[in-house]
Formats: C-alpha cells, sequence, structure tokens
C-alpha cells in the first residue's frame, strides 16, 4: 500500500509543489493584486498618517520643552525681582530707620540743652539768693556783736571807751 | 497534474491507519488548490493562494489603518505597533539606502510587511505559507532587481555601469573584479528569492516531519518537543527572514540611488 502510494506520488505530481509550474500564473496574479492592494493602501492612508502623527507628536514635544523652557525663565526672573525688592526694601527701612534715629537725638539734644540751661539758671538764681541771705545774715551777726560788745563795755566800764573804737575792734575780729 | 486527487487518495489511506506506520506527506501543505470545488488551477481561480492573501491584506489593513485611526498623540497599543514597523523601516531604508531612497519607502514597507504578515499567517495550523513558494518570492525579487537596474540606469545613464568597475582596486584585478562584479549582480535575485522561499519551506516541512513521527507511540513526546522547539525557531525565522529580505532590498537599492564610483 505505501509502496504503490509513493509510486503514484511520484508519477502524479513533482516533489515540490513550488515546483509545479502549471500554478505559477494564479500565484505570480494574485500576488501582484496583493501588493498592488498593500501598496495603495500604505502609500495613501497609512504611512501618511503615521508621518504625520509621528511629525505632531515630535512638534508638541518640542513646543511643550520650548514652553518648560520658557516658564524656568520666567521663575527666575519673578524670583530675581522678589529678591531686588526684597532688598530695596530692606534698605529704605533701614534708611528711615537711620533719620528718625538722628531726629530723635536732635530732638532730645535740644531737650537736654534747655534743660540745662534751664538747670544753671536756677542754680545761678538760688547761689544769689544764698548769697544776699548770706551777706544779710554777716551784716546782722555784725551789728548783733557790736551791739553786744557796747552793752558787754558799758557794762563793764562805763564812758572809758567810746562807740567808735569798739565798732572797729569788732569789725577787726569778725575779719581775722 | 491532479494534485486533489492525490491528496484525496493519500487522506484515504491516512484514514486506513497503514497500520502504526509512517506517514510522510510533508510536502502536501504547500499545494495550490482551488479554494471552492474540484478543477485546473488557472491564472484567475481563487485558490487558497487568494485567501491567504487576502488574510495578508486585512491584518496589514487591520495593523496599520484600524489601528492608527484615532492618530493619537498618545498612542494605543496597536497605534505604537504600527508606528514602531513605521520607524523600523523608515530607519532601515534612510540607514542603509540612503536619504534619496526615501520615495522608495512604500515600496519596502510593503514588501517588508506582506512577507512578515504572510509569514506569521504561514504559522497557523493548517493554513498556507505563500512566502513559501518560489513563485511568490521570485517575483517579489525580480521586481527589486528590475526597479534597481532602471532605476539605476534612469539616474546615472551609463554610468551605473560604474558600479562593477572598482576604481579603488588594482588596475590588473579589475576586469577579473568586474566580471566577478556582474555575475554577483544577477545572481541578486535568485539569492534573494530562494533565501525566503528556502527557509519558509524547509521549515514547515520539518514540522511536518516531526508531527508524522508524532504518530509512533514511542518517540511521540520527542516529536512533540522537537515540533515545539522548531516552531519556537520558524517564529524567529520569519521575523528575520522578513527583515532579511528588506534590508537586501535597500542594499541593492543603494546601488541604484547612490553615486556608483565608490
Amino acid at each position: 500500500m505505501a509502496t504503490e502510494n509513493t509510486g503514484e506520488v511520484v508519477a502524479d505530481a513533482p516533489g515540490m509543489p513550488q515546483l509545479d509550474f502549471s500554478t505559477f500564473p494564479n500565484q505570480i496574479f494574485w500576488l501582484v493584486v496583493t501588493l498592488i492592494v498593500i501598496y495603495f493602501v500604505l502609500s495613501r492612508i497609512a504611512l501618511p498618517r503615521i508621518g504625520s502623527v509621528l511629525a505632531e507628536r515630535s512638534g508638541t514635544i518640542t513646543n511643550d520643552i520650548a514652553a518648560a523652557e520658557d516658564l524656568k525663565q520666567k521663575a527666575v526672573e519673578a524670583e530675581e525681582a522678589y529678591n531686588k525688592a526684597l532688598a530695596d526694601a530692606r534698605s529704605e527701612a533701614a534708611k528711615i530707620v537711620a533719620s528718625t534715629k538722628a531726629e530723635i537725638q536732635t530732638e532730645v539734644d535740644a531737650a537736654i540743652q534747655e534743660a540745662d540751661a534751664e538747670i544753671a539758671a536756677r542754680a545761678a538764681e538760688g547761689e544769689k539768693a544764698i548769697a544776699a541771705i548770706r551777706d544779710s545774715a554777716k551784716a546782722d551777726a555784725a551789728t548783733v556783736a557790736k551791739d553786744i560788745a557796747k552793752d558787754i563795755v558799758a557794762a563793764v566800764a562805763p564812758g572809758k571807751i567810746d562807740a567808735k573804737s569798739i565798732t572797729a575792734a569788732v569789725t577787726a575780729k569778725m575779719k581775722g | 497534474m491532479r494534485p486533489d486527487k492525490r491528496r484525496t487518495s493519500d487522506l484515504a489511506d491516512e484514514a486506513k491507519g497503514e497500520e502504526g506506520g509512517l506517514v510522510f506527506h510533508p510536502m502536501d501543505q504547500f499545494l495550490v488548490k482551488p479554494l471552492f470545488g474540484d478543477g485546473p488551477v488557472g491564472m484567475f481561480t481563487i485558490t487558497n493562494v487568494t485567501l491567504w492573501m487576502a488574510l495578508t491584506v486585512l491584518c496589514i489593513i487591520a495593523l496599520l489603518v484600524l489601528g492608527t485611526r484615532s492618530r493619537a498623540i498618545i498612542p494605543s497599543r496597536t497605534q505604537s505597533v504600527a508606528e514602531l514597523a513605521y520607524g523600523f523601516i523608515f530607519k532601515m531604508v534612510e540607514d542603509v539606502a540612503g536619504k534619496e531612497a526615501i520615495k522608495f519607502f512604500p515600496l519596502v514597507m510593503t514588501l517588508f510587511l506582506f512577507i512578515v504578515f504572510a509569514n506569521f499567517l504561514g504559522l497557523l495550523p493548517m493554513s498556507f505559507t505563500t512566502t513559501s513558494h518560489i513563485a511568490v518570492t521570485a517575483v517579489m525579487a525580480m521586481g527589486v532587481f528590475l526597479l534597481v537596474t532602471l532605476v539605476g540606469f534612469w539616474k546615472h545613464g551609463l554610468g551605473f555601469l560604474g558600479i562593477f568597475w572598482i576604481s579603488s582596486a588594482p588596475l590588473i584585478l579589475r576586469p577579473i573584479l568586474a566580471l566577478i562584479e556582474v555575475i554577483s549582480y544577477f545572481v541578486r535575485p535568485l539569492s534573494h528569492s530562494i533565501r525566503l522561499a528556502g527557509n519558509m519551506m524547509a521549515g514547515h516541512a520539518v514540522i511536518k516531519v516531526f508531527a508524522a513521527f508524532a504518530a509512533v507511540l514511542a518517540i511521540s513526546p520527542f516529536a512533540i518537543v522537537a515540533i515545539t522547539a522548531i516552531y519556537a525557531l520558524e517564529v524567529l525565522v520569519s521575523f528575520i527572514q522578513a527583515y532579511v529580505f528588506a534590508i537586501l532590498t535597500c542594499v541593492y537599492l543603494k546601488d541604484a540611488v547612490s553615486d556608483p564610483h565608490h
């Protein structure tokens, strides 16, 4: 059975269907049809579409990267402006502090001067009053001393020594 | 040539079981048969070739047209695969064939996608592998060969013959080299087509041989492991052969579009 079968195969068809030339026109015809269909589908629809999608994507990515770069630049600028404003405010504040300090200092100085002058004036007044009081007290003391000396002299030795010499003696004693 | 009659008798024999004997029909899978009824295979007969080529076209349309219909900036999975294939072949054409060959990109893409989908569809059990037929690969290879020759002469005129005259070689060697170059140029379509068809046919035939061995109880575990291993290898080969066909097309196109005096 097997040998008969093998013999039949050899007799009936070539060993390889690939070399059966009777099927070649059929295969070639359908292959050409297939390739033409694929070529037109690809070149008319698929490839332009995929190409445009890829181009659009790379364009989008490029744009996004550029936008990100732009925003980053803006952020850096904003930070710089912020820092500058901060520094400006600080120096302004320092200036205001300094000027206020100077103003207060001058005011304080003026007030101190005024107070000093008043104190000096009052001290001088007081001194004057003290001097006047002292002078009057001295004069009173001299008068009292002379009167007492006259009274003592009159009591001890009446009429012997005059009032004038007693006054001179008292004055000389008080000075010494 | 009555392949259909033969097939019927073979099936009958297989049905009888052959008393545990081996039934080798590794080449039956490559038979070209009419899809509807029996009869001779004429030029316009709708055959299994038609069916599997149509399925190839449908797969390509599904991936590259339906998969990309949303034109999303953030792609879906199918769109990613389509873009990957586009980028892969575009870069191949640009790198291998040069910038002047970009206008042939749809052509290379057509060949690559047709071969890769035909190869993978051919790996489905009970399917028909269109690229295992020398008639199919030879038409593509001859197409590439004629295109390269015509574009070469159209672009460079008789200067295209300069690709055979290696001006960097010593003068005395140049005629010999020219002869070798001419022979290799005309062998190109042959190697280009037989490489693909041979790879596909051999792998599928080997799988069928092991499948026949799987019917024998003693060696069937080994046969099944071998089928699995060869199937995995064939998956790899299916892609690699499509890649090789496309990259060789690019290499040949480079001759046509670039300056022949290298």
